[in-house]
């Protein structure tokens, strides 16, 4: 099918916008799109999305015999699908001229930079090497899709665990995943593309093009690094001339995203792998909610707050001052008050006891108020709740959430521990950031 | 199902039950659902609509354009082939559009119209089996705000026809609270296409993103929204 025609009006206006150095989708001139790279279930599985660009990568692995020329290095196979589902300007079956070009990029960018070691694929030289295929599918085409597609099969790659092989005399086993751990691809460096478009007979670049801005651009420009500054593809595409500093200039610009992609890349692995260790739950399927059919997953939404702090203020204004406080405070030492008497010891332990112990030191005081918060309260007992937190928050007493822990410390020994100022005070830092990370949590939650 | 009224129904869903209203025992099925023998299914997934008395029709997320007749929809000029000219509005197939349906035009004085151009036009055939026609005049031969939108600093967003009817709806209030702080000029189309054109590019800018990005919020949020994007407009 063919692309929805593109009007004179929105192309003009692309354009000017350019020219004022602004972007429609309110980017600056070297600003990526959001990107986001997330795991499937199975190892090798990569999706990543680039703004509203996704691509998914799939690596899979099967042991064949090697080239004759080339009896010790097993193959690395990469193949750009571009489906219809990505955009109606796909047709299927025989690849475009433009996807062989992509294609022929991303070969260009991972194999032939020798970006994945296949010497470490032979398994018997000349007779069974590993044959590593790196899937990548476009789901969707918002533009720039050779970025995303390079992000893809690269992550994917040093995502993705082949099983391990070993070798008796003629016989070769695979082992299962269960018998012996898979072991990853010796990933030598992540070459990344990044593109650049290019208007005005390369008078004005962009980075990362969007759909819109891919089709009014006179050329673009592919720029494949890695994190070691070395350039491993380049290719120009379009009929216009460019001087040599800008290309220099476009490699410049390149080392700098291709570090921060490399880096985002490399903390996506490592919780991905942490995860995995950890036993959690990981792969996409995960990150998406599936008990609602209307809704999608959504970003956290502004709330508009002027009224609500209007109707604050007048709460205030009308409230006037407050006469006296609520009860008689009595400061014990500094940062701690005590409110009212206090009541009998309801606990199983003895005031005696507590006494003495008190008396040995500060250490057991805090596991002794632990083991009492544990007999006291068996539903309390989910929440790890420290002595000391209890001390320091009966002296705020507002957050609700703190109130039980109160509790326990409006009894007798409230005054002890009081009493100690150095304790409290060793305590107070260390306490003082939980509740403010409590309420930013709720805040959170308010706002989803 | 007048309990549905409101609620998601998705395709191969079978309402019965309909509201019985007073003067009329007849119901009218409007898009996305249809009548199957005896029973009514539905045939699109959205929300289930009713309005009095006797309407319903299901309000579902969508892109493609159906046209119908008598709407008003923005299209692009593609190929000019004799007396026609032929337009993308988005449908299936592409609309004609004769160069005598504008306003002034005669045999010998042609309008100017490019290919690429855009125009707004109101649909006077949309019909299943045949080509959808425009015009860009009304029934006494004058413009009325139809023809050919000037290329000179606009710009088009194309959204989802969901939120264009949200839009033109009178309970949204967004064009009307965007054009209090921000004057625009603006062209809705049916098919999902909406043409802004601001005193600056850069406000253009911001219209067009404000708009394309309200689709799936309140009135509230898009008040809230709209005076974020104005804080940063002035620098805040």
């Amino acid at each position: 099918m063919k692309e929805v025609p593109m009007s004179t009006c929105e192309r003009e206006f692309i354009l000017k916008a350019i020219r004022d150095r602004k972007r429609i989708d309110g980017r600056q001139t070297y600003d990526y799109r959001r990107l986001k790279v997330s795991f499937g279930m199975e190892r090798g599985c990569c999706i990543v999305d680039l703004g509203d660009t996704k691509v998914l990568a799939q690596v899979s692995g099967k042991i064949e015999e090697p080239k004759k020329n080339r009896p010790t290095e097993g193959s690395i196979i990469i193949n750009l699908e571009l489906s219809p589902m990505a955009s109606p300007a796909f047709e299927p079956g025989r690849p475009t001229e433009s996807g062989i070009e992509m294609n022929r990029i991303l070969e260009r960018n991972i194999r032939d930079s020798r970006a994945v070691d296949t010497e470490s694929l032979c398994i018997v030289a000349g007779e069974k090497v590993w044959s590593i295929r790196a899937d990548v599918h476009v789901l969707n085409d918002e533009g720039n899709i050779m970025d995303a597609a390079s992000i893809a099969a690269i992550t994917a790659l040093s995502h993705f665990r082949r099983p391990d092989v070993s070798v008796m005399g003629e016989e070769v086993t695979v082992h299962s995943p269960e018998d012996r751990d898979p072991v990853p691809l010796s990933v030598h460096h992540m070459p990344v593309c990044v593109t650049f478009a290019f208007f005005d007979q390369g008078e004005f670049l962009l980075v990362d093009p969007n759909r819109s801005e891919e089709r009014v651009m006179d050329g673009r420009m592919v720029v494949g690094m890695n994190m070691h500054r070395e350039i491993c593809t380049l290719m120009m595409s379009g009929g216009m001339l460019l001087v040599k500093e800008q290309v220099l200039r476009c490699s410049q610009i390149a080392t700098v995203k291709v570090a921060e992609i490399i880096e985002l890349i490399q903390r996506a692995l490592d919780k991905d792998a942490q995860a995995r260790q950890a036993g959690e739950k990981c792969g996409f399927a995960e990150s998406v909610p599936t008990n609602k059919i209307t809704t999608n997953r959504k970003e956290a939404t502004a709330i508009d707050t002027t009224a609500a702090a209007q109707q604050a203020s007048q709460v205030i204004q009308e409230a006037g001052p407050v006469d006296k406080p609520m009860s008689n405070m009595l400061v014990q030492a500094p940062g701690t008050v005590q409110i009212g008497e206090g009541l009998v010891n309801t606990w199983d332990v003895d005031d005696e006891d507590m006494e003495s112990e008190e008396k040995e030191g500060r250490e057991k005081s805090v596991t002794n108020g632990r083991e009492a918060v544990a007999t006291s309260k068996p539903t309390e007992r989910k929440r790890p709740v420290k002595a000391g937190e209890g001390t320091v928050s009966h002296a705020e007493g507002s957050d609700s959430e703190e109130e039980e822990t109160v509790m326990l410390f409006q009894g007798d020994d409230e005054t002890k521990s009081t009493e100690e100022p150095d304790s409290t005070a060793l305590m107070q830092p260390s306490n003082s950031d939980k509740p403010a990370k409590k309420k930013g949590k709720k805040k959170k939650a308010a706002q989803k | 199902m007048a309990d549905s009224v409101g609620k998601v129904v998705i395709p191969g869903d079978i309402l019965s039950e309909f509201r019985a209203s007073e003067k009329t025992s007849k119901v009218a099925l409007g898009p996305g659902l249809r009548q199957e023998g005896e029973e009514v299914l539905v045939t699109k997934g959205g929300i289930l609509r009713h309005k009095e008395p006797n309407l319903y029709w299901i309000d579902c997320h969508q892109r493609r354009y159906i046209p119908a007749k008598g709407e008003d929809v923005i299209g692009i000029v593609t190929v000019k082939s004799g007396d026609v000219y032929r337009v993308d509005i988005g449908a299936t197939q592409p609309a004609t559009l004769s160069y005598l349906a504008f306003e002034g035009a005669t045999k010998r004085n042609r309008p100017n119209v490019k290919v690429g151009d855009l125009v707004f036009a109101k649909l006077l055939v949309a019909n299943k089996d045949m080509e959808p026609e425009l015009v860009c005049i009304d029934s006494g031969g004058h413009s009325s705000g139809y023809g050919v939108i000037p290329a000179d600093g606009g710009f088009m967003v194309h959204t989802s026809l969901n939120l264009v009817r949200k839009i033109l709806s009178p309970n949204c209030d967004i064009l009307k609270f965007l054009g209090k702080n921000v004057p625009f000029e603006t062209a809705v189309g049916m098919n999902g296409r909406i043409w802004v054109k601001a005193k600056t590019p850069k406000d253009t800018i911001v219209v067009a993103n404000a708009i394309a990005s309200s689709e799936h919020m309140t009135n509230a949020q898009i008040r809230t929204m709209i005076r974020q994007l104005l804080d940063k407009l002035s620098g805040f």
